[in-house]
């Protein structure tokens, strides 16, 4: 990479070009020859349903960091519609007095097909912000609802913004979205319910999983005002303490590169099946002996894998 | 991967009209663009600050307060300073026949007035964006 030291040196435009070429698979080395700068950065993922005030949140959060003369990184992912493939990000209308801060650099992303709350480059755009030296990196999900809840293997806190409409203590017991919460908050909650909803993320607290050792904070906050920004500030610190403490912190993040290299692995053998091993047409005349009952597809698996050792020569 | 085409919808400056904007959005959104959009009453220092954090093609800038004298050329002069003028700009509004040569001049790339269907504006940015 030609301006590695730029990168390194925070120099916006080359910060914003690098993400491109990640973003786009354009150049797949880049990240390797990053990778020794990175590490410094700790991620915050701020997650909850559309509407919730998640950018408001990001703003708020950002601007108190950023008095302690820290550096930040913002990714604020909006979904990529199915239909088109084209997408509206406007999570950056609530950041605008950001913008222009010397110490900060937001990047929207769309989701481009996937479907857990983040793009699929999100972690490696991180990656990039973190070479960049920011301090903190925080990363908005798209509106969320139960299921989509990657923020929380990408993020070593993750906060869960609710609003008093989200629903009651039923919705909150589900699984999903408090499972991943290290913090829950109550935005809005000058809103009417905001005491009842308290109430019942309390029960659903008492209810919870007692496995987990850490007791996640609720917490009350008007983002939009600065109302509770402050605790909720150091209750990501304290969170941090207890992750570094309880080693849970490093566990983590060897957890989350034995996932990277697997999912490298299983990209490259996936191409190689297809490009190698196994074309469409022999794909197909086995398909149709399938379909007929001649063979079936666990056979076929595993004379196919059995290929795929032998260096690309079927057995017999 | 089929290289995404990002574009930056934004309004500077102080009216407060941004149907029109929006109607663009939408449009390129459904044309398979990924849009930035960012909102009312923007400087123009914080429209080319987003445009080159964001890494965008192009710039779409609506101004309907007659302010497109100054905030055009002040948009193309912030663009080069940062080394960024390889992002196009492009706008619409209420813009008179006779300052759109002059916005050409100045290196705005196209002026689209009131009326244009928005099929031709995403014909141009894909034609230009390549």
């Amino acid at each position: 990479m030609k301006n590695l030291q730029k990168l390194l040196n925070a120099d916006k435009i080359t910060i914003a070009r690098t993400i491109t070429a990640v973003e786009n698979s354009t150049d797949t080395k880049i990240l390797e020859e990053i990778f020794s700068h990175t590490g410094n950065a700790y991620h915050i993922g701020i997650t909850g349903p559309p509407g919730s005030g998640k950018s408001t949140l990001v703003n708020a959060i950002a601007k108190k960091l950023l008095k302690d003369d820290r550096k930040i990184g913002i990714i604020a992912v909006d979904p990529t519609s199915p239909f088109s493939g084209g997408a509206l990000l406007g999570d950056r209308i609530r950041m605008n007095d950001l913008a222009l801060h010397e110490n900060v650099f937001i990047r929207s992303m769309a989701t481009r097909g996937s479907l857990g709350g983040l793009a699929k480059k999100t972690k490696d755009v991180a990656l990039v912000l973190d070479a960049a030296g920011m301090d903190f990196i925080l990363i908005e999900t798209v509106g969320v609802g139960q299921v989509e809840l990657d923020i929380a293997e990408v993020c070593d806190t993750t906060v869960v913004a609710l609003v008093p409409e989200s629903g009651d203590s039923i919705q909150a017991m589900k699984t999903g979205l408090l499972e991943v919460a290290d913090i829950v908050i109550i935005n809005k909650s000058d809103r009417e319910g905001s005491d009842i909803l308290m109430m019942e993320l309390k029960f659903a607290f008492d209810l919870r999983d007692k496995k987990i050792e850490w007791n996640y904070p609720i917490l009350k906050t008007i983002a939009t005002e600065n109302v509770g920004i402050q605790e909720l500030v150091s209750e990501i610190k304290s969170h941090r303490k207890y992750l570094i403490k309880s080693r849970q912190f490093e566990e983590k993040r060897k957890n989350n590169f034995s996932k990277k290299i697997h999912e490298l692995i299983e990209e490259n053998v996936r191409f190689h099946l297809k490009k190698n091993i196994i074309s469409q047409s022999e794909l197909n005349l086995l398909l149709e002996k399938t379909y007929q009952r001649k063979s079936n597809p666990y056979k076929i698996a595993t004379e196919i894998y059995q290929k795929l050792l032998n260096g690309g020569k079927f057995d017999n | 991967m089929k290289k995404k085409i990002r574009v930056l919808v934004g309004k500077p400056g102080l009216d407060g009209h941004d149907r029109g904007a929006k109607v663009v959005a939408a449009a390129l959104r459904d044309a398979g663009i990924e849009v930035i959009y960012t909102g009312l009453h923007q400087t123009s220092e914080s429209i080319v600050e987003a445009a080159i954090q964001e890494d965008v093609d192009v710039i779409g800038l609506s101004i309907l307060s007659g302010a497109h004298m100054t905030l055009f050329p002040r948009i193309i002069e912030l663009l080069k300073e940062k080394n960024a003028e390889d992002i196009l700009v492009i706008g619409g509004g209420i813009i008179p026949e006779e300052d759109i040569e002059k916005l050409y001049k100045m290196g705005v790339k196209k002026i689209f007035t009131p009326g244009t269907p928005t099929g031709t504006i995403i014909e141009f940015i894909k034609k230009v964006i390549k």
